[in-house]
């Protein structure tokens, strides 16, 4: 396949054609002017012979789309270049041994969900004891003191527990997005760590359905985590970025 | 409903007696104590509302300065009555006085007993009209429109705005949805006030206020008289004021509560007994007004293993029923919870899952169960999640729940769009009508994984509840028996607003909302 990595197309069943499908509401009656806003629409995104292949009345003034159209836009992969976190996953195992040889101390992790988020499903998998799938939580790192202070935690008890437990590293989870309400919480908890003169001391570390390493990094954060992640990715992280701040400061 | 587990009914008395005892314990003690918002629910029930120029509602007003005043442990009725008496003024407009500064709680004398008590009386007398007023006109409409096939199918709104979300209610009731629940403000569980007014901003959710139930009310009823069917709404009476909420709830014909014993202390870390005291008042609250609550044990589920911890859920859901029926809910009117939480990657999770649906279904046959959907496994793969949640419908209608609360495509991503909504109840009606009957069809090999697998949950839930009448519920709870998560008994947020009854403590409701109730049978068992 001869695919041309400065011009990428979405790929139906033939290079290059463009294919994807979308779906979405409008807030107008369903018939047939519904269906030609749609597919007017769709034009405007860049969707060529958009094709309105569902079409429901949701009641109220509202409309179902379901609609296929051939993009015209392509984007540049080549060009791309995205900041990563430079070390490998490790695994429970391996990561407790190199906090023992390399730090030769207990690592110490405060986590909590900030603000009104009371969704602690996130946090709950990196953290506590059971874990996630398979993957046991940090509180069960025999070389980690992980604390899990829960849902709806003010950014401010939770840089004071910091302080007070003298953290290595700081995770806030995010789950609830509606309105950019985590950005607003991230923020804060950034400007008030450097506040407190904590921001060089601590590894600030987020994650949530909706947050990216790269989104993290442009917070002010250390790293940010992803949907699908383990306690071991995040172990890794903040054991190997621990090891090597130490060296540097050597 | 054929009974396919081979249950041993010794082990479902077990369970049930010892639940039982273990409510019983609780019970030793709660009527010991007030609280600040169980007070606060008598002084709304005695028709106070609105707030003060600090946004304050008056009955916070009120019970603060009782409070302060050091009368509270007497109960707020006494003294309301005795203002009323001394006064001859209603009680919205003693509040009023006392929030602007003229009246103070000392100015009302003290009155003999005969004074004020036929005042109070009749003053709750009035209040408990106007709840069975609000009743009947729910039954009476419920008896106009055309019966629901069942499960009934139960939809959020979350936009933060009440008006959009009258909006988006009445959407989905023209879609088919016979419940629909406005999800609150994420950050109201942990205020020690109900918020007064239509709201318009919230995240995660709308501020419950008894505007806002009005506002939701009124657009599902209108959506119930174009399609000729009665639409259910939900609200929360959870966090530190269970009660108040339960009486809006009761005033604007809200029809289910979220209203569980436990889950305020292990999942918003609320105060032990404030909670369990709250939980009594509140509930005797909703059963009076006929409103049908939904418990929490599906949260046990997203925090430990679904696998591992099925247990768990029974016996909550056991705990859960018998402080119930000492509120005077009936069997009816008690929406235990429980989820399709199974990792679905295990080999056999549905059987796993068909397991726990039909045993809660045969442990609990008169309760309308609510069964929530996969929320823990799923990611943001809509198609797989879309399907998942066919596979969630299908155990459903197979084991015969009841309140099914739809599973979202988009779980995990945001609160649910218009069209998600939609997905979810076309999935739902697809299941439910093309597999209606099939529970009638099928049985299960005796001593099959499916039996194994129920007897062995029920097994050892007898035996978590042994223990826990054992040590006591707060101990169990101190010890981390539920959810993976420990709290102790002193801890918590709103310990404060416990308070130790004085021996002349008074408040009518209690007598009028646990007689009134009926209170449903087995209660003693």
């Amino acid at each position: 396949m001869d695919v041309d990595f400065s011009k990428v197309k979405a790929y139906g069943d033939t290079l290059n054609d463009g294919s994807m499908q979308v779906s979405f509401t409008l807030p107008v009656p369903a018939g047939d002017e519904a269906r030609e806003a749609a597919r007017q629409l769709a034009l405007k995104m860049g969707l060529e012979a958009p094709s309105v292949t569902e079409m429901v009345d949701l009641g109220a003034g509202f409309t179902f789309f379901v609609l296929y159209g051939k993009c015209t836009h392509t984007v540049d992969y080549a060009a791309i270049k995205i900041p990563k976190r430079q070390q490998e996953v490790l695994d429970f195992k391996q990561i407790n041994e190199l906090i023992k040889n390399e730090l030769g101390r207990k690592v110490v992790v405060v986590a909590a969900c900030t603000g009104s988020d009371a969704h602690t499903v996130g946090i709950d998998a990196i953290i506590n004891m059971k874990g996630y799938m398979g993957e046991y939580g940090l509180e069960r790192y025999p070389q980690m003191d992980a604390y899990n202070l829960g849902s709806q935690v003010p950014n401010e008890d939770l840089l004071a527990k910091a302080i007070e437990l003298k953290a290595d590293a700081v995770l806030v989870s995010q789950v609830v997005t509606q309105k950019n309400i985590h950005l607003e919480n991230l923020t804060e908890l950034v400007e008030l760590a450097e506040a407190e003169g904590l921001r060089d001391r601590v590894l600030l570390i987020c994650g949530g359905p909706r947050i990216s390493h790269e989104l993290a990094i442009e917070l002010g954060y250390d790293a940010g985590f992803g949907p699908g992640t383990l306690p071991n990715h995040v172990g890794s992280y903040i054991a190997a970025e621990l090891i090597r701040r130490e060296k540097t400061e050597e | 409903m054929d009974k396919k587990l081979n249950l041993e009914q010794k082990k479902v008395d077990l369970a049930r007696n010892t639940a039982a005892k273990i409510a019983d314990h609780l019970h030793s003690w709660i009527g010991n104590y007030t609280t600040t918002t169980t007070e606060r629910a008598a002084a709304r029930l005695l028709g106070i509302d609105d707030v003060d120029k600090g946004d304050v509602p008056l009955a916070n007003v009120m019970v603060d300065k009782l409070q302060q005043a050091g009368c509270l442990d007497k109960g707020l009725v006494p003294w309301l009555a005795r203002a009323v008496a001394a006064r001859e003024e209603p009680p919205q407009e003693i509040a009023e006085k006392l929030a602007d500064g003229q009246l103070s709680v000392d100015e009302i004398p003290e009155l003999p007993a005969e004074k004020w008590r036929e005042i109070a009386d009749s003053m709750a007398e009035e209040a408990a009209v106007k709840i069975r007023g609000t009743r009947n006109k729910r039954e009476q409409k419920k008896q106009e429109a055309m019966p629901p096939n069942k499960p009934l199918l139960y939809v959020i709104v979350a936009t933060g705005n009440v008006y959009e979300d009258a909006i988006q209610a009445k959407a989905a009731a023209l879609q088919g949805a016979d419940i629909v629940a406005v999800i609150r403000h994420t950050g109201q569980s942990l205020l020690d006030y109900v918020p007064y007014g239509p709201t318009s901003e919230g995240f995660g959710g709308t501020y419950a206020t008894q505007e806002n139930f009005r506002i939701v009310r009124e657009a599902l009823d209108e959506a119930g008289e174009e399609t000729g069917r009665y639409i259910q709404l939900v609200n929360y009476a959870s966090g530190l004021c269970m009660p108040e909420i339960s009486v809006m709830g009761a005033f604007e014909r809200l029809d289910m509560m979220l209203n569980d014993a436990m889950y305020g202390i292990l999942f918003r870390d609320i105060n032990m007994k404030r909670t369990f005291i709250d939980q009594h008042f509140s509930r005797m609250i909703n059963a009076y007004a006929g409103i049908i609550i939904n418990t929490g044990e599906d949260n046990y589920l997203t925090t430990a293993d679904a696998y591992e911890q099925g247990h768990t859920v029974l016996a909550s859901q056991f705990i859960n029923e018998q402080l119930g029926l000492r509120s005077g809910l009936k069997e009816e009117q008690m929406g235990l919870g429980h989820a399709f939480e199974i990792s679905p990657s295990m080999e056999d999770g549905l059987m796993m899952e068909i397991a726990q649906a039909q045993l809660c279904r045969e442990l609990f046959p008169n309760s309308p169960l609510k069964y929530m959907p996969p929320t823990k496994h799923v990611t943001g793969d809509i198609f797989k999640t879309y399907l998942v949640n066919g596979m969630f419908n299908l155990v459903s209608v197979l084991t015969g729940q009841e309140i099914q609360l739809l599973g979202m495509l988009t779980e995990a991503i945001h609160t649910p769009f218009i069209s998600d909504r939609y997905l979810s109840i076309a999935n739902s009606q697809y299941i439910f009508n093309n597999a209606r009957h099939l529970g009638d069809e099928i049985f299960f090999k005796e001593g099959g994984k499916i039996q194994s697998r129920a007897e062995k949950l029920l097994g050892d839930a007898c035996d978590m509840l042994q223990e826990i009448e054992k040590i006591g519920l707060e101990a169990a709870m101190e010890q981390g028996f539920f959810a993976d998560i420990k709290r102790s008994q002193q801890g918590g947020k709103g310990g404060s607003g416990v308070i130790e009854k004085h021996k002349d403590y008074y408040n009518p409701f209690m007598d009028i909302f646990l007689n009134g109730a009926e209170a449903g049978k087995g209660g003693q068992s």
